[in-house]
């Protein structure tokens, strides 16, 4: 992947995710969204005067469980630093993060073209509050998420682009939630991402490197970084030094779809980092990380390759099962009732995901739909039993999911039992037949392929229920009857 | 006292957000410069080979049960507040990253 | 009546509790008393201006029901109706928390400190806040936003700072006991000062929590009585790991009547090291009164040993680097956001934070944030912030050795007696030097109490000396029982300062 006009990119990126814990980093508040504002708040994520910070267990277990899933090594004893600054959502006016001795000083993402992303490191930190912008004249703080712990995955400049990142996250994004290290949901802010751009001739040193933030879906991060190699690759081949991009941060404007220059006055980025003296070092303990190994389930990336090989899946369709943990275990169920891999996939990448992605649906993922890995592995037996026909069978998945009934009982009810009459086919076919004598004559005349149309009509007037391979047989042996 | 000393205060007192009037520029920069002249000696010491003492903690792992408990109810919290707003703290306008908020 | 609370006041903590248990008051009555009597002191030519706060309702509530349940036969507690003055920076409901600031003047905290809820619940009476340098910076009250205090004494002298009002008030006799903060010698110069004793526990000790924070690695709670043996009392109920702080030690709490119960001073091993006995600035008549009171334990058997702390001399400059670092943190909460004074409101946030911070603090207090901002930023934190750790290390090391050679080590608590309010406003370093001799043991974190040892005059009568005894780390009870063998051997324990309250003033 290179930029235009014979450039290279360079792109690295920080992402912050939530961690699933039931409170905060430092103190009892719990650990939630969408609630009223400063109401999951206390003396010690607001800092009041005279509170002190004491560390979570579970945040701990979790950063060390995402350190495992990202193939890192866990550091034997991490500290705590401050970084000094002030802002409205920053209640200490400092934030308890960790610099010089982060709980993980490397890891790697495996993408699913084989490339491998290396990370500088993760670090355990508390999330600011939020600051409201757009509510009248003044700004308003919501404390809530103060505190909340993060880890901070910070990416070594191995991505070459736009796509490479897009495919970075998704898999980082799937690695976290599989280790039920956190929901990473963008919309909630529970994944958030920032990122480094720079570009340069080939064999060249790197050019100045530009920060981008504001980037709050998977999309936005795609287009943001395609947008500045753009910028950096226009402006370098302008020519004009006075125009050549400058080190700075820039904030993403999804609805003008640029990025404009953060004002930041100097020293602004002098954080005055120190050891946190309120917080002991934390030592993690080999049981620990033993422990938390267990926790680390299959990985996608192993899950495709298991696809692939022992179900003779595509990769394309093994990319897409794994690409989310519920989706995956839900196939797996499936497989393990029903056999049938290669069936049971193609039920739920064509027809479970559509149902997951129905907007007319009032549900957000597949484990709010009441559609269980049963129901797949009931309809796959009964197409190979013949008794539905497959496309009975995504109506049957539908009215499995609008009625909350099982495949059976939804089979009965809507009628959807594949007909295996040879009259009522004969009839069906028989009337199809006379509706198209256009078809027909296709058909003598050598176009064989035609007579799909007409077995689409013939199931069309049957519901769905009969039998195609039937039908088929039926209208040729007509055909060829000269009737 | 010198130009740079002021300059310097100055600029401290920017990172720290002291809005400091100009009096009291020139008697902190006064007094600044000669608390770091008599602190001086300090820095030749040779302690290179010594570990930083950050504090006399000598304990790890003090960890804490993920186990909820109560907080401030919010109007314990706000009522503190010089400014509020439904339920939020108010303060002036700003977009984060157009201020120097680090 | 008024007999029996003549005698409550004449006493200590101790006596105080005993006295109650008789019979000999209600603590209603008593804790009357005292709210009268802070009220009192506050008036007139010879006005303390010890007390920020008193708080009268709470107090009496309090009392009544400790009253309620002695009348019910409920156990009564360690600290049974012993009214305590806590330093202005303690967190506790029902009295401001104004940690000597007119950034924080009319702050109540949403909840209380454990070290406070700890004495309350040993029965304890908070009535008052006491004054205090602002934040806790400085050595001589002079820094409080809300006037100096005096010095019972001598009221044209300083009681020593910042635990300036809680050491005021115990060495007037308003109260027996007081909770200070000692950073840098915040409780043990005091105590110096105003002819008291004072202890700073091991650091991690006593809880943090619900201590406004200044320098984090350094503060500890830190109590103030008339007797070792109230500090001990004190410090068995303040002790203890809290859930709340992290860097509290886990060891269980200082017990007084388990600490090396039948130690006497036979073969106590006194270490003397010449950087503090011997130290540039130190008055020699505070020198004479701390040498002799070394040969007094000396008399009751100890050993006098001869040790070296070649690092004490650079104990300021490193102290003050470290605390001013950790201070211009610990304050950059201090924004007018969340609580606390604003201004500025209508000008940009940035703006609105720098004009609050500019008019909420005092001086003192900018130069210390700047002091710490400047040895944290970018191409400085090496040279002075990191360099004074490792000297910190390396003081902790020296001492770690001394104490391979004595048991305990004595010093001087301040380089002079109380010095005359104004003396040192003008020269902060010279406020600074007054720190030399308690900021060894802060830095290192281990126990050092301060016990009066004897008199010099001053100019307008005699003023109090104090003798250090510093211990190793978790030796809490060791310092104790020293400062106690000697208090209890030497005659400065009754002494009282010429000051009383306006209609007890001779006609």
């Amino acid at each position: 992947m290179s930029a235009p006009g014979g450039w290279e990119a360079v792109v690295g990126l920080e992402v912050h995710c939530q961690l699933r814990t039931a409170t905060k980093l430092f103190c009892g508040c719990r650990n939630a969204f969408g609630e009223p504002p400063n109401t999951l708040c206390c003396e010690v994520c607001t800092g009041q005067p005279g509170a002190l910070p004491v560390l979570n267990r579970e945040a701990l277990a979790l950063a060390v469980r995402a350190a495992l899933a990202l193939d890192g090594e866990v550091a034997g004893r991490s500290e705590f630093d401050r970084k000094n600054y002030f802002y409205c959502d920053l209640p200490k006016g400092y934030q308890i993060t960790q610099l010089a001795h982060p709980f993980c000083p490397g890891a790697r993402v495996e993408l699913p073209s084989g490339e491998q992303v290396r990370l500088t490191r993760i670090h355990l930190e508390e999330d600011a509050g939020k600051a409201v912008h757009d509510r009248g004249a003044r700004t308003l703080v919501d404390l809530n998420r103060a505190g909340v712990p993060l880890i901070e995955i910070v990416s070594e400049p191995d991505l070459a682009g736009a796509d490479e990142a897009h495919a970075y996250l998704t898999e980082l994004k799937a690695i976290l939630q599989y280790a039920g290290v956190s929901d990473c949901d963008m919309e909630k802010g529970s994944l958030r991402c920032d990122v480094n751009v720079s570009v340069r001739r080939p064999g060249e040193p790197l050019r100045t490197k530009v920060e981008l933030k504001n980037l709050n879906s998977f999309s936005n991060v795609k287009a943001a970084i395609e947008h500045e190699i753009a910028r950096q690759v226009a402006a370098y081949e302008a020519g004009d030094p006075a125009g050549f991009p400058v080190q700075e941060t820039r904030g993403w404007d999804d609805r003008a779809r640029t990025s404009r220059p953060q004002r930041g006055k100097e020293d602004a980025d002098d954080y005055r980092y120190f050891p946190e003296p309120d917080l002991p070092p934390v030592e993690v303990s080999a049981e620990l990380v033993e422990r938390q190994r267990g926790f680390v389930p299959e990985l996608p990336a192993a899950r495709r390759r298991r696809y692939v090989a022992a179900f003779g899946l595509s990769e394309y369709d093994a990319g897409v099962l794994t690409a989310s943990r519920d989706v995956s275990d839900f196939f797996e169920r499936a497989v393990q009732l029903a056999g049938e891999p290669k069936e049971v996939a193609n039920w739920v990448t064509n027809d479970v995901l559509r149902l997951v992605a129905d907007p007319d649906l009032p549900h957000a993922d597949l484990g709010e739909l009441p559609l269980r890995p049963g129901d797949v592995a009931d309809l796959v037996r009964l197409v190979a039993a013949r008794r539905v026909s497959k496309s009975a069978g995504r109506r049957v998945l539908r009215g499995v999911v609008e009625r909350g009934a099982r495949v059976e009982d939804v089979v009965r009810d809507l009628g959807l039992e594949q007909v295996d009459d040879a009259d009522a086919i004969e009839a069906w076919c028989r009337a199809v037949l006379a509706e198209r004598p256009d078809v027909v004559a296709d058909v003598r005349a050598g176009k064989r392929k035609a007579v799909g149309a007409l077995i689409g009509a013939v199931m069309q007037a049957s519901g769905g229920s009969a039998d195609p391979g039937r039908v088929r047989a039926t209208l040729e042996r007509l055909i060829d009857a000269g009737a | 006292m010198a130009q740079d000393e002021r300059e310097q205060v100055e600029r401290v007192a920017r990172l720290a957000r002291l809005e400091l009037e100009p009096g009291e520029v020139e008697r902190l920069a006064g007094s600044f410069e000669r608390i770091l002249e008599a602190f001086a000696g300090l820095r030749e010491l040779d302690v290179g080979g010594l570990a930083p003492m950050t504090g006399p903690c000598e304990r790890t792992d003090v960890l804490r049960a993920d186990e909820p408990r109560p907080g401030l109810p919010p109007d314990e919290l706000l009522r503190r507040a010089p400014e509020r707003v439904d339920g939020f703290f108010g303060v002036p306008k700003t977009v984060r990253g157009a201020e120097d908020d680090g | 009546m008024a007999e029996a609370l003549a005698e409550l006041f004449a006493g200590d903590a101790n006596a105080w509790r005993a006295a109650l248990l008789a019979g000999r008051a209600t603590v209603r009555a008593a804790v009357d008393a005292v709210l009268a009597r802070l009220e009192r002191c506050e008036r007139g030519p010879g006005a303390l201006n010890a007390v920020l706060a008193v708080d009268a309702a709470g107090a009496r509530r309090r009392a009544d029901a400790l009253d309620a349940d002695r009348a019910a036969g409920r156990v009564p507690g360690p600290l049974f109706g012993v009214p305590v003055a806590l330093k202005a920076n303690l967190c506790a409901e029902g009295l401001p928390t104004s940690c000597g600031s007119r950034l924080l003047a009319d702050w109540c905290a949403p909840y209380t400190a454990t070290a406070v809820q700890r004495l309350v619940d040993a029965g304890a009476v908070p009535v008052a806040t006491g004054n205090m340098d602002e934040f806790g910076m400085g050595s001589s009250g002079e820094n409080s936003a809300f006037g100096p205090t005096r010095n019972p004494w001598d009221p044209g002298r300083t009681p020593g700072g910042s635990s300036s009002g809680p050491a005021a008030l115990v060495a007037a006799g308003l109260v027996p006991l007081a909770l200070g903060s000692d950073t840098g010698g915040s409780v043990r110069q005091p105590a110096a000062f105003c002819g008291i004793a004072g202890f700073k526990p091991t650091y991690g000790r006593v809880s943090r929590h619900g201590l406004v924070a200044y320098g984090s690695s350094l503060d500890q709670v830190a109590p103030l009585a008339r007797s070792v043996r109230d500090l001990e009392l004190c410090l068995s109920v303040l002790s203890g790991a809290d859930e709340r702080d992290a860097t509290t030690l886990p060891e269980p709490p200082v017990v007084p009547e388990l600490a090396d119960e039948h130690m006497t001073l036979d073969g106590v091993r006194v270490g003397v090291c010449p950087e503090l006995l011997e130290g540039e600035g130190l008055d020699p008549a505070v020198r004479a009164r701390v040498e002799a009171a070394v040969d007094r334990l000396v008399e009751l058997g100890a050993r006098r040993v001869a040790v070296r702390l070649p690092s004490a001399a650079h104990a300021v400059a490193t102290y003050y680097v470290v605390a001013a670092a950790e201070a211009s943190s610990n304050l950059a909460r201090f924004d007018g956001v969340r609580y606390g004074r604003r201004e500025g409101g209508e000008r940009s946030l940035q703006e609105m934070i720098a004009a609050t911070r500019e008019a909420g603090f005092g001086e003192e207090v900018k130069r210390r944030i700047l002091l710490g901002t400047y040895v944290l930023s970018r191409g400085h934190a090496e040279a002075w912030y990191v360099q004074a750790l490792r000297v910190r290390r390396r003081l902790r090391d020296e001492l770690d050795a001394a104490f391979e050679q004595c048991d305990v080590l004595v010093a001087p608590t301040a380089p002079t007696p109380a010095f005359a309010l104004g003396e040192h406003v003008r020269d902060p370093l010279a406020m600074y030097r007054a720190d030399a001799l308690t900021v060894p043991a802060s830095l290192a974190g281990v126990p050092a109490l301060s016990v009066p040892c004897g008199f010099v005059d001053g100019p307008a009568g005699p003023l109090p000396v104090g003798m250090q005894v510093l211990a190793p780390a978790l030796a809490d009870a060791r310092a104790l029982r020293v400062g106690r063998l000697y208090e209890e051997a030497s005659p400065w324990r009754d002494r009282r300062p010429p000051w009383a309250l306006p209609d007890e003033v001779p006609a």
